[in-house]
């Protein structure tokens, strides 16, 4: 079985979605952003660095990060979907914070937290990338220090074909074998923050899509970074 | 020889690359990574030579020694009072450093500083785990009564306060407004309240538009245009005034920022 | 600072009744003007009807989900209405992740009044088999952004999604999410609610977070465009006299009349 032509239309298996990103969209939040891909929408706003509760859980040698993943009642495909945690969240949550870590220091900031809340008004597959990209956009306009700004992509495999930027149909093509792979990756210093994979792929394809997936990042880090700096463009 | 790749005063990311040589020296904001000099955070991009430093455009406060900060007082403890700063830390003031006064042991605390009481505070200490040590004592340092309190992003107050005090200044002449900054990004104002309006407005305006040139003059403008038909009380020269304006320059020994 | 936090500072609402006393609200306004209404519909996609509204830089997004469910064993021809408020952490400082608490229950309670007690949606037309099957009109308010006036945004964002809602593909036992079909609900009215509140002696509508640091009591009313009024909400530490009420009705009634206009046509 072979993947052709892509179900969307999209001419190349490299290509993205269309992308738009914001940032500052919040005015409560210490900083915030915006990152929207085919029809996945991530909002991410940053509370922080602020005094953690409960205050078993602070940390006197640094301040830590937390992340929560959220999906509106009626950002699915099907259902509505009860508010409320369930285990994929947590889990997305977590994945997330080990994602944005590795950019940051809190070490000046103890029994502090740095809250980031991502939530999505519609899902189409790669939501915790998109959360991730968007994530990076409102810590960086939070004021917080940052090695690198965290791009994320899903890329993947479906039947013969390794391919970037699943949606949903994608994911859930049947006629043959097809791999989730969401990563997360630092442009300037080349490292992969998150690395996911759900289905089935031989170990070359895993690196070809690896490879994909650091490429496509860059167009992704020019979004993030002009929706940081338009921000700051003209006068009010 | 290196490479720069930004100029002075241009908006910077984080994990944006400013410069390719070692013979750039990487300032406050900025971390080297081999040859190349990083910013480490959103900021303004200031070159001196080969020095290169972020003026940051965001993030919460950080507490520093000497500091003038507005804290609001949360609890009433045996020796002191803990306040809230606007910042992940709070602050604790000790009787000694709330007042001359001789306190017996179980008085009252209230008398002085009662919960929600907003007071100009100084940083006299901050610990390693980043409790601050404030001090009543010193010039403008004082419990504020009426008005209202703002809270803007604290970066800025530089640019609010102006060189040599200058901006802040000219706002309180054009409106007659009593107003006191406090580092941590709270702002305390007392003035008719139309005056107040345009106060607030004019500190906003600095808010949004720091990075960019001409400021001074925009505000100028702003205040002269929105004051206009509305009377200015006379600038009273009290002694607390005079004290006030001693508590500004002595903010503005803290200021790096030039005026544009 | 959690200035949210401070309920009624003492000084604060003194030194805002002196600037009411002079017509002006610390941002400028007058007491009765609202900031900045806008309404947007058919903002998210996967919602079978939506609508975004801002308020000044207050945010709230709502999706309208429908489903297919069993009806109440007491009510089996009437379909299903549910009002949902999540207030989302990241709108606000003060909002934690969990489950609703009073401040979210109470939001959604009166919006939920408004729209059920005026008759907006005729749930017998959302039977589809009398004790069997009906449709379920899940109605979930989102805060993207708090600053003040949650209640009148959700209301407004809540009837603005209904009017944007179109029904889901049904073939009779399975629903297709993917399809959406030209059918629009069945609304016979259209409620707006206004939420005025009392300082003082003063009447404002539509405070920001620092004014609802100060008032004294507050009042919300959920108007049809005949002027009927088909909810209320009284809230607050103090109370309220009867020709207090009369005056905020009033208000209300007046400031509900230029909402109902930002709703716009179909």
């Amino acid at each position: 079985m072979t993947y052709d032509k892509r179900f969307d239309g999209r001419k190349s298996f490299d290509e993205l979605r269309p992308m738009e990103a914001k940032a500052g969209i919040i005015k409560s939040a210490d900083g915030s952003g915006y990152f929207k891909i085919g029809k996945t929408e991530a909002i991410a706003a940053v509370y922080g660095p602020r005094e953690l509760h409960p205050r078993f859980m602070q940390d006197p040698s640094t301040g830590i990060l937390r992340c929560h993943y959220n999906m509106m009642p009626f950002s699915g495909s099907g259902d509505r979907i009860r508010p409320g945690g369930n285990r994929r969240s947590k889990e997305i949550s977590m994945v997330m914070e080990k994602a944005l870590i590795p950019v940051l220091d809190l070490k000046e900031f103890p029994n502090a937290v740095v809250d980031v809340f991502v939530e999505y008004p519609q899902t189409d597959a790669g939501s915790r990338c998109a959360g991730i990209t968007a994530a990076s956009i409102a810590l960086a306009d939070a004021g917080i220090v940052m090695k690198d700004l965290v791009c994320a992509v899903a890329v993947g495999r479906v039947a013969d074909k390794v391919l970037a930027d699943l949606n949903y149909d994608e994911e859930a093509y049947e006629d043959g074998p097809v791999a989730d792979i969401p990563i997360a990756y630092l442009p300037n210093s080349k490292q992969i923050t998150l690395l996911q994979m759900d289905g089935q792929i031989t170990k070359p394809m895993l690196i070809d899509a690896l490879k994909m997936g650091m490429k496509v990042c860059d167009k992704i880090k020019e979004l993030q970074v002009k929706a940081l700096k338009d921000k700051y463009g003209e006068a009010q | 020889m290196g490479n720069m790749h930004t100029k002075d005063r241009d908006i910077v990311v984080p994990g944006e690359i400013l410069a390719e040589g070692m013979e750039f020296i990487p300032g406050t904001g900025t971390y080297r990574d081999g040859e190349k000099i990083i910013a480490q955070m959103i900021g303004l991009a200031s070159v001196n030579g080969k020095v290169l430093k972020l003026i940051p455009l965001a993030g919460r406060y950080v507490p520093k020694v000497d500091d003038i900060i507005i804290g609001r007082v949360t609890e009433i403890l045996f020796s002191g009072w803990m306040l809230e700063t606007n910042c992940a830390y709070r602050a604790m003031l000790s009787l000694k450093e709330g007042t001359t006064d001789f306190v017996e042991r179980g008085a009252n605390l209230t008398q002085y500083f009662n919960l929600g009481d907003y007071l100009v505070t100084r940083i006299v200490n901050v610990t390693s785990q980043k409790l601050l040590d404030i001090s009543m004592k010193g010039p403008g340092l004082r419990k504020l009564r009426g008005g209202q309190i703002i809270s803007m992003n604290n970066n800025k107050v530089p640019r609010v306060i102006g060189k040599k005090g200058s901006m802040i200044a000219m706002i309180k002449q054009a409106t007659g407004c009593q107003i006191t900054v406090g580092q941590n990004g709270l702002v305390w104002l007392q003035g008719p309240p139309k005056n107040e309006v345009v106060a607030i407005q004019a500190i906003r305006m600095i808010e949004e538009n720091s990075h960019l040139s001409g400021l001074t003059e925009k505000v100028k403008g702003f205040l002269e245009e929105k004051m206009k038909g509305l009377p200015v009380p006379e600038f009273r020269q009290e002694r607390q005034d005079t004290r006030k304006d001693q508590l500004v320059e002595f903010q503005m020994e803290r200021v790096n920022n030039d005026d544009i | 600072m959690n200035v949210e936090s401070i309920k009624m500072n003492p000084e604060l609402r003194q030194h805002l009744i002196k600037s009411l006393d002079q017509g002006v609200r610390f941002d400028g306004r007058k007491l009765e003007q609202y900031r900045q209404v806008t309404v947007e519909t058919g903002v998210t996609r996967n919602a079978e009807g939506s609508s975004r509204v801002k308020i000044g830089d207050t945010e709230v997004i709502c999706g309208v989900k429908m489903g297919v469910e069993k009806p109440y064993p007491d009510t089996p021809e009437n379909g299903n209405l549910a009002v949902n408020v999540e207030l989302l952490p990241l709108s606000n400082a003060r909002f934690e992740s969990g489950p609703p608490g009073i401040e979210a229950v109470e939001l959604a309670r009166v919006v939920d009044r408004g729209i059920r007690e005026s008759g907006a949606i005729d749930t017998k037309k959302l039977c589809i088999s009398t004790a069997e099957k009906v449709w379920s009109v899940f109605i979930d308010i989102c805060t993207i952004n708090d600053d003040g006036n949650l209640q009148d945004a959700s209301a407004l964002a809540a009837i603005a999604a209904l009017k944007d809602t179109r029904y889901p593909a049904y073939d009779g036992i399975e629903i297709n999410y993917k399809e959406r079909t030209d059918e629009r609900l069945p609304l016979k009215a259209e409620p707006i609610e206004v939420t005025v509140y009392r300082i003082g002696n003063h009447l404002i509508v539509d405070p920001t977070l620092q004014e609802l640091q100060c008032f004294d009591a507050r009042l919300t009313t959920a108007f049809t465009a005949d002027a009927t009024i088909c909810a209320m909400q009284k809230g607050g530490e103090e109370g309220l006299t009867l020709e207090e009420i009369e005056k905020m009705i009033d208000l209300a009634e007046e400031k509900a009349g230029e909402i109902r206009s930002k709703l716009g046509g179909d």
